[in-house]
């Protein structure tokens, strides 16, 4: 490989360096076949860091003051050096927004260009989940229709009111997602189009769905009686209303809930609909990071392959890589459970490995991948898969080795925790099962879902929650609860239940004294 | 494919609003928080921020979650010594590990017991002041040329090229247009038809020389019809600006302290930081806050800030001596139609027997129907003299202008503060 001058020296840059650098890492990438979508990379200054920070990567946001105190420990975090700002921060957008912040050295520009806006770039563009749940083309358009229009709200009906209202949503927008069902796409001109159209429909239906007028078995029907197309919920035919389990609580309440006024209907469909964008994010923690981290890692060495960085530059990245993918053990003071950067990175390099130079272990574990063309395997695990399944399909025993895992049994029954497996021969499948078990949203977050609403008789609502291997919900669920109700406006009630008894119930508003079980 | 933007220069308080929002939600929490830290540090350094804690409890999002019990397992690394079917002692307080994915998602809150973050200097002060009010903060009237402001008063014809209103002149210019070209556009559409009528004639009828006549006058319209300029200097209309005279925005502060003996050092400091406080408050509510410092003891001196608060005198004293000269500066240098008085006084109740009755005739006749406000604050753990008596009447006199308060400690400075100067409902 012939060698070529470097670039650029030292830790100053320039737009013209920042350009050329960029035309390279684009070259590079090209070559290992990243698809992505069309980059803006932003240069901006530390408070405006700090702003992009605070609003959770939205880069133009509805006013909330939960936004506020974001900023505010963000702020003083940056103030006290406990956290730098500069690794990342990019926007799964069409064009994808990457920012890099003027104060950094030439060698975090590069790394960040390198990281984002061809590692995550690519992943938002090729990764299954984010081609499902998110269109990345339309978000923009629609943050703005959002933020527009919640102020309008603040206009038209308080702040108070608003931020009351988003408070509730927000308390439930890990509930606001339909796993199982392909989302329409956000679009923020039709979104617009739409919305007055939509206030006045869902008005209708929800006034249809309360329109509870008792039917003697039978009588004729009524002269509006509605056949089985306008009413496939089957709630003026008796039975449980909805006669399935929701798991959407948000589009529950959206739908359904009677009381609220059709603005605060597209409120909380702001609310879900943001939920939703974040979704595929949430569940492809380690993945994102890895990919990312594998690509800067792989780009910047192609970079000093070729001459285009110095030494200096390429120390000081090795540096920073090094603290990234850094793994403190459990017992480490610096522990706060495993980094994604670490295990991604570790996970990717070792199915690059695999497919390279395979051991005879890896040809047992992994008959089909052993002596493949790597970036086939890496970009066929890149689109494919989200953290759960990706561990289970690829956590190998050296990985498992490497970052010595090991899993222990919590069980309040016990006196003692027990270590259930360790990275040797019977762990492994062990250790993989319970970390893709601790990475799925299912596990994760309760799951909870509508399980009827009384539409009949004194409009409560009652939800569910499949209790797992005993593990109760967190006090938590009384605020949580008094946020529904907020929403529903009548009484609401939670029970838990685990193997189909009720082991639990909450409610709220708070039972009078002798209701209490 | 990529390109790069500079945003340095955009507006970096994109979250201004929604701190403001955060802090207007725990106006609450932040002003008990506000309150002992004004307690706690000096007044001097009121100049600077405060570093708030909430309960994070308090100001928590709340969503659904695990709580503690029931089974579960957790995957950590770093295994150094465990084997398979080893029982560990549970850690003490929470599991252990934590779970998935959980380690970014610290800054949350849940893991803290308190949230801290940190108030601007305009932001702690707007807490330290919330609630209080100057009493009978007048605009005084003023016709001093200093104290006008610009206002737009129309249009006018005539004015300096960075006024110019360009619709008006636009507007200008396009009706002058239409008003000149009306009339030469109807003379050059007869002179059409009538050479369009003559050359329609038979060619034996036709009058050339008419012919020639219509055709130079129609190319001598479209002439002038060119000429009509598109805008002209008289077209043009500048926004016009008159000087209005302003209400006055202007306050001075007297201070006036006793030096006498009997006051001690921590008296003093008790004193500066009651002063403090009130300048701090005037310059919030007026553009221009000038002080005077005069202090007495048998005799009173106006003085610079240093000597006023650190040189040391010893002897009687004698109140009147200080009013009287505020009156004279009053006269001498801040008339009160064009300043908005205030005097603060500390002592320690110490005075002339005599010189109290004195006081109070001063007060009364000449002082408070000058004054927009006077507070006293006697700085002693005794009983009152003469003096504090005298001034209850001045007082009952003059009972929405004057305020007189007993400090023992420092500690009662901010409340004493607040009391005074509390806002009253029937304002």
């Amino acid at each position: 490989m012939t060698r070529r001058k470097p670039i650029a020296t030292g830790s100053d840059w320039t737009f013209e360096t920042l350009e050329t650098f960029e035309a390279e890492i684009a070259r590079l990438a090209d070559e290992y076949r990243l698809d992505t979508y069309p980059n803006q990379i932003e240069v901006i200054t530390t408070e405006q860091m700090m702003d992009a920070y605070a609003s959770v990567g939205m880069p133009v946001g509805y006013h909330h003051w939960s936004f506020g105190k974001q900023f505010l420990a963000v702020e003083q975090a940056y103030r006290r050096g406990q956290m730098g700002l500069a690794y990342e921060l990019v926007i799964n957008s069409d064009p994808c927004i990457a920012y890099l912040m003027e104060e950094n050295t030439l060698m975090m520009q590069v790394l960040v260009m390198a990281h984002a806006c061809y590692g995550h770039n690519s992943f938002f563009k090729g990764n299954y989940l984010f081609r499902a749940w998110t269109d990345a083309s339309s978000i923009i358009d629609y943050l703005v229709f959002a933020r527009k229009y919640v102020a309008e709200c603040e206009e038209r009906y308080g702040v108070t009111a608003v931020e009351q209202l988003l408070d509730a949503c927000h308390a439930l927008q890990n509930y606001g997602v339909d796993r199982y069902k392909r989302p329409s796409p956000l679009s923020a001109e039709e979104e617009a189009q739409r919305q007055a159209e939509r206030e006045e429909y869902l008005q209708a239906q929800v006034n249809t769905l309360w329109r509870t007028i008792p039917r003697s078995p039978g009588s004729e029907a009524p002269a509006d009686a509605f056949d089985d197309e306008e009413d496939p919920l089957g709630l003026h035919g008796g039975g449980r209303y909805p006669p399935e389990p929701q798991e959407n609580l948000l589009y529950f309440i959206e739908k359904n809930a009677p009381l609220l006024a059709p603005w605060q209907r597209e409120i909380v469909r702001i609310v879900r609909k943001l939920a939703q964008y974040f979704y595929p994010q949430r569940q492809t923690q380690v993945m994102n990071e890895g990919w990312a981290t594998f690509w800067h890692y792989t780009l910047m060495n192609r970079l000093f392959d070729e001459g285009l960085v110095d030494e200096g530059l390429i120390l000081e990245f090795l540096q920073s890589h090094t603290a990234v993918v850094n793994q403190p053990g459990f017992d480490s003071p610096y522990y706060g459970g495993i980094n994604p950067y670490a295990l991604g990175f570790a996970m990717f390099t070792d199915i690059k490995r695999i497919c390279e130079a395979p051991t005879a272990e890896d040809r047992e574990w992994f008959p089909d991948m052993a002596g493949s063309d790597w970036l086939e395997t890496l970009h066929f695990a890149m689109r494919n898969f989200k953290d759960e399944s990706f561990i289970q399909q690829f956590l190998s025993p050296k990985v498992i080795r490497d970052l010595k895992l090991f899993t222990v049994v919590d069980d309040d029954q016990e006196e003692m925790l027990e270590v259930a497996a360790i990275h040797d021969e019977r762990g492994y499948q062990r250790i993989r099962e319970a970390l893709s078990v601790q990475y799925a949203l299912s596990v994760r977050e309760p799951n909870i879902q509508i399980y009827s609403a009384d539409i009949r008789g004194d409009r409560s609502l009652t939800l569910r929650h499949v209790q797992d291997r005993r593990r109760p919900l967190a006090k938590t669920v009384y605020p949580v609860i008094r946020h529904l109700h907020q929403l529903w406006g009548f009484p609401v009630k939670l029970e838990s239940v685990e193997e189909g008894e009720i082991v639990r119930r909450y409610q709220w508003p708070l039972p009078e004294e002798e209701g209490r079980e | 494919m990529s390109y790069f933007i500079d945003r340095r220069a955009n507006a970096k308080h994109k979250s201004a609003v929604n701190r403001q929002r955060f802090l207007d939600r725990y106006r609450t929490h932040i002003k008990r928080s506000v309150e002992e830290a004004v307690n706690r540090r000096s007044i001097t350094d009121m100049e600077r921020g405060e570093k708030v804690s909430i309960p994070s409890r308090d100001i928590s999002e709340p969503v659904f979650q695990h709580g503690p019990g029931g089974k579960r397992s957790i995957v950590a690394p770093g295994n150094k010594e465990f084997v398979e079917g080893d029982r560990l002692r549970r850690p003490g307080g929470g599991g252990g590990g934590g779970g998935a994915g959980e380690g970014g998602a610290s800054n949350q809150g849940e893991g803290m017991d308190e949230f801290a973050f940190s108030l601007t200097r305009e932001e702690f002060l707007d807490f330290v002041f919330d609630g209080l009010e100057l009493p009978h903060l007048e605009r005084k009237q003023l016709v001093d040329l200093e104290e006008v402001r610009p206002v737009r008063a129309g249009i006018s014809k005539d004015g300096v090229p960075a006024r110019i209103n360009i619709v008006r002149s636009m507007r200008e210019a396009q009706a002058r247009r239409i008003a000149m070209r009306a009339p030469l556009r109807r003379a050059l559409r007869e002179a059409k038809e009538a050479l369009e009528a003559e050359e329609r004639k038979d060619p034996v009828l036709r009058n050339p020389s008419r012919i020639e006549a219509l055709k130079e006058e129609i190319e001598r319209l479209e002439r002038r019809l060119e000429a009509v300029p598109f805008i002209d200097t008289y077209d043009l209309r500048y926004n016009h600006l008159v000087n209005q005279p302003q209400p006055s925005n202007k306050a001075v502060m007297f201070c006036v302290m006793d030096v006498s003996g009997s006051m001690t050092q921590s008296h003093k400091d008790i004193a500066k930081r009651f002063f403090l406080l009130l300048y701090l408050f005037l310059e919030r509510n007026y553009e221009k806050v000038e002080l005077v410092f005069v202090r007495h003891h048998t005799a009173a001196k106006e003085v610079d800030e240093e000597e006023f608060f650190y040189s040391r005198e010893t002897g009687g004293t004698i109140v009147s001596s200080a009013l009287t000269l505020v009156d004279e500066i009053i006269t001498k240098r801040y008339s009160p139609a064009q300043w908005n008085l205030y005097v603060a006084q500390a002592s320690d109740g110490d005075n002339w027997d005599d010189d109290s009755v004195t006081c109070r005739e001063l007060m009364m006749k000449k002082l408070m129907p000058r004054l927009q406000y006077f507070t006293y604050v006697e700085i002693t753990p005794h009983a009152h003299q003469a003096l504090w008596e005298e001034y209850e009447r001045v007082a009952a006199e003059f009972p929405a202008r004057f305020a007189m308060r007993q400090i023992v400690e420092g500690g009662d400075i901010y409340p004493v503060f607040r009391e005074l100067f509390r806002r009253r409902a029937e304002a």
